[in-house]
């Protein structure tokens, strides 16, 4: 009976000890990738930067308003005014849906109704 | 421990004596040493079950307490850590209140040699004095020479550069990485973020500091390791600005005017939508302060904070309007104008005669000194004071601006009455346009004291009557007809009904006295006045307009009409409807109370 607990202890230990061994391994990784995702995510962030700082230099109201003055003939861009402001209820309202066409699909169902309802009979 | 004798012969003797059992004796003395040795060992069993309990208590404890810390540990923004980082390179952006970028970091290097580890030092000199044109080859020779070990060479490389200096393939020149600053909108709003330079300087990083402006006034905050993330958010518009911008230099050019200021504020919070002084500088590339000449002309002046200017007729709607605060007069009150008016030695003049007896409100259309005079002298000095103190006239503004503290008004150093009759018009106290623009505000809000701040607030702050609001409608409806007869018929925009005073100040001579024909000509308005969401103050400084046949320099013909461009242009981007102003129809007669 002794023989086989200390067997058992043995190899038990011998178990944990391998785990052990491995999860040590395996924690050493997961800090290698920790280490190597913060590094990139730190580039990428800096990237970001970059093109954000490159968006804004590419967005300048001065670069803009040149471009516009370059494009006028496609673009025909002028500054805003007041007379370009309307209210909802000066606007024209938008046209109705022609009825007609709603009610020719309603009557298509309709009609397929009748045709089942007499089948089942 | 002595051990007692299992069968001691002073015991056992007399119990054979006694004709007793010796042996139960020895029984007895074996369960007494048997009961020892068990508590002896419960003892040290219990004392092991202790000590057991005690590891495994503080073993988990352990792993509980970092289990906890891991919880509740801020996450961190992973960035690439300068080795030897005890310089803190970074900075926040500034952002515009739409989030455009004003102020950003973008990582670039800088260029240094070890002058002992170059193999080349004379072709090296030549090559990067070829490359880099402030550098020159034979002094480089002779710094590479001179046996020092260490040298600056550049501070920032572009890329291009960068790659250029790697070509020469020098071992002894080496690159340190760099934070560097950049303002993507070159000139736009140059004076409010004002510029950064490097402060302490290591060969793997360097500390951006601001110079002026905002960077200056806020470093602490862009700087503070905490809020790295969180991008500074500052009131400014960045299309009013520019679009400011562009307004105000065509009327400068087509004005002849030496400089411009604009401020563009909201009325109700005190946010400077957009401040523009002109001329400015590109903050990317700071020019130095100049060492001749008038600090007041130099590009690096902000006009609008620190130029501290007699203001002119602006000021005249302050007197008015204390004087409807405390029931003095009304609008329209008769106020007598014949001139000149004697003031001791002083005499006090208007640009033409108004005739005899002006109305409260027509002293402020037709802009008459003497009734403006009549006014002052009707409040008194001491009130006069506490008024303007009120109005934040006698302190410099709070802005978050480094040059704010510096602009202090200049006052009389006594308040007499003369000083109060020529305050009354704007002569004999100087303030800048933020000072106006701040103190209009407050008069065309509804009454409410405004402090100006370039950081956007989202909430509304507290808020501090000092006028009425019924003096306050009173000078809306005063500053409208400045616009709509006065003297700044040239600011109308139909839609918006502007509202405001014209002010045209001879500017002093530095050996005393005025110059005749050198102006400061103001605008001070708001818009829309029946419900102003926006003060303007416009500045021009040495404005002539020549189209007619005389040179014409008052401010109704100058600023006036740059106020008109400016809200034509600015009210629809900020999204104000226009108000076609409807006329009464009869029968109807509008009543205010």
């Amino acid at each position: 009976m002794r023989s086989v607990f200390f067997l058992f202890s043995a190899l038990a230990v011998m178990a944990l000890a391998f785990w052990a061994y491995r999860e040590n391994y395996a924690t050493q990784n997961a800090a290698r990738e920790a280490a190597r995702l913060t590094r990139e995510i730190g580039r990428l962030n800096e990237a970001i930067a970059v093109q954000r700082a490159e968006w804004a230099w590419l967005n300048r109201p001065d670069r803009l308003s040149e471009l516009v003055e370059a494009n006028f003939d496609r673009l025909g861009l002028m500054p805003m005014t007041a007379n370009q402001f309307a209210r909802i209820h000066d606007l024209p309202m938008p046209l109705p849906p022609d009825p007609a066409a709603g009610l020719a699909e309603e009557i298509d169902a309709v009609v397929e109704l009748a045709a089942e309802a007499e089948e089942a009979l | 421990m002595t051990r007692t004798p299992l069968r001691p012969l002073a015991r056992v003797l007399p119990a054979r004596d006694r004709g007793e059992n010796p042996d139960s004796i020895e029984r007895e003395n074996i369960r007494l040493r048997h009961e020892a040795m068990r508590d002896r060992a419960r003892l040290r069993a219990e004392g092991r079950l202790l000590l057991l309990g005690c590891a495994f208590i503080l073993g988990f404890a352990l792993v509980g307490f970092r289990m906890a810390v891991l919880a509740a540990s801020e996450p961190t923004e992973p960035r690439i850590a300068a080795s030897g980082a005890q310089i803190q390179a970074q900075r926040a952006d500034i952002t515009d209140r739409n989030g455009r970028v004003l102020a950003t970091n973008l990582g670039t290097h800088a260029l240094y040699a070890h002058p002992r580890d170059l193999i080349d030092p004379a072709r090296t000199a030549q090559v990067l004095a070829g490359l880099f044109p402030e550098l020159d080859a034979e002094r480089l020779h002779r710094q590479f020479t001179d046996g020092r070990s260490f040298m600056w060479l550049r501070r920032k490389l572009s890329p291009e550069q960068m790659q250029a200096v790697h070509e020469i393939g020098e071992p002894g020149l080496l690159f340190g990485p760099r934070e560097m600053r950049l303002y993507p909108n070159g000139r736009l709003a140059a004076h409010v973020l004002g510029g950064a330079s490097f402060g302490t300087e290591g060969v793997h990083s360097a500390e951006v500091i601001g110079v002026a402006g905002i960077e200056r006034a806020l470093d602490e905050r862009l700087r503070d390791p905490a809020r790295l993330d969180e991008p500074l958010v500052t009131s400014l518009d960045l299309t009013i600005q520019a679009v400011v911008a562009e307004v105000l230099g065509a009327g400068m050019r087509l004005l002849n005017a030496k400089g411009a200021a604009a401020i563009v504020m909201d009325a109700h919070t005190g946010e400077i939508v957009a401040m523009v002084s002109l001329p400015d500088f590109d903050p990317n590339d700071r020019p130095r302060p100049p060492t001749e000449g008038e600090p007041g002309d130099s590009p690096l002046f902000n006009r609008a904070l620190q130029g501290v200017y007699e203001l002119g007729s602006v000021m005249k709607i302050f007197p008015a309007a204390q004087a409807l605060e405390l029931g003095l007069v009304n609008p329209a009150t008769m106020i007598d104008t014949r001139g000149p008016m004697t003031l001791g030695r002083f005499r006090v003049r208007d640009f033409r005669n108004y005739g005899p007896e002006n109305s409260v409100r027509d002293v402020i259309v037709k802009s008459s000194n003497i009734g403006s005079a009549r006014l002052a002298q009707m409040i008194g000095a001491t009130r006069q004071q506490a008024f303007l103190q009120l109005m934040g006239f006698l302190e410099p503004t709070a802005i978050e601006m480094v040059e704010a503290p510096g602009a202090r008004p200049i006052l009389p150093p006594r308040w007499s009455d003369i000083h109060s009759a020529t305050i009354s018009y704007g002569h004999g106290l100087s303030a800048s346009p933020m000072h106006l623009a701040s103190a209009y505000a407050a008069l065309v809000n509804g009454g409410y004291r405004v402090e100006p701040t370039l950081l956007r607030r989202d909430t509304p702050p507290a808020r501090e009557r000092i006028i009425s609001a019924r003096t306050s409608a009173q000078v809306r409806d005063m500053l409208r007809s400045v616009v709509t007869e006065g003297t700044a018929r040239m600011a109308d925009v139909p839609g918006y009904a502007v509202g405001g005073k014209t002010g045209t100040a001879d500017k002093t001579r530095p050996e005393g006295g005025y110059y005749k024909d050198r102006v400061m000509a103001n605008f001070a308005g708001a818009f829309p006045m029946h419900d102003p969401r926006y003060v303007v103050v416009i500045s021009l400084d040495e404005p002539v307009e020549t189209s007619g046949t005389e040179a014409r320099r008052t401010a109704g013909w100058t600023a006036a009409p740059v106020m008109g461009e400016v809200v034509r242009r600015i009210a629809p981007l900020l999204g104000e409807l226009p108000v076609i102003e409807t006329v009464v129809p009869d029968g109807i007669t509008p009543v205010r109370n």
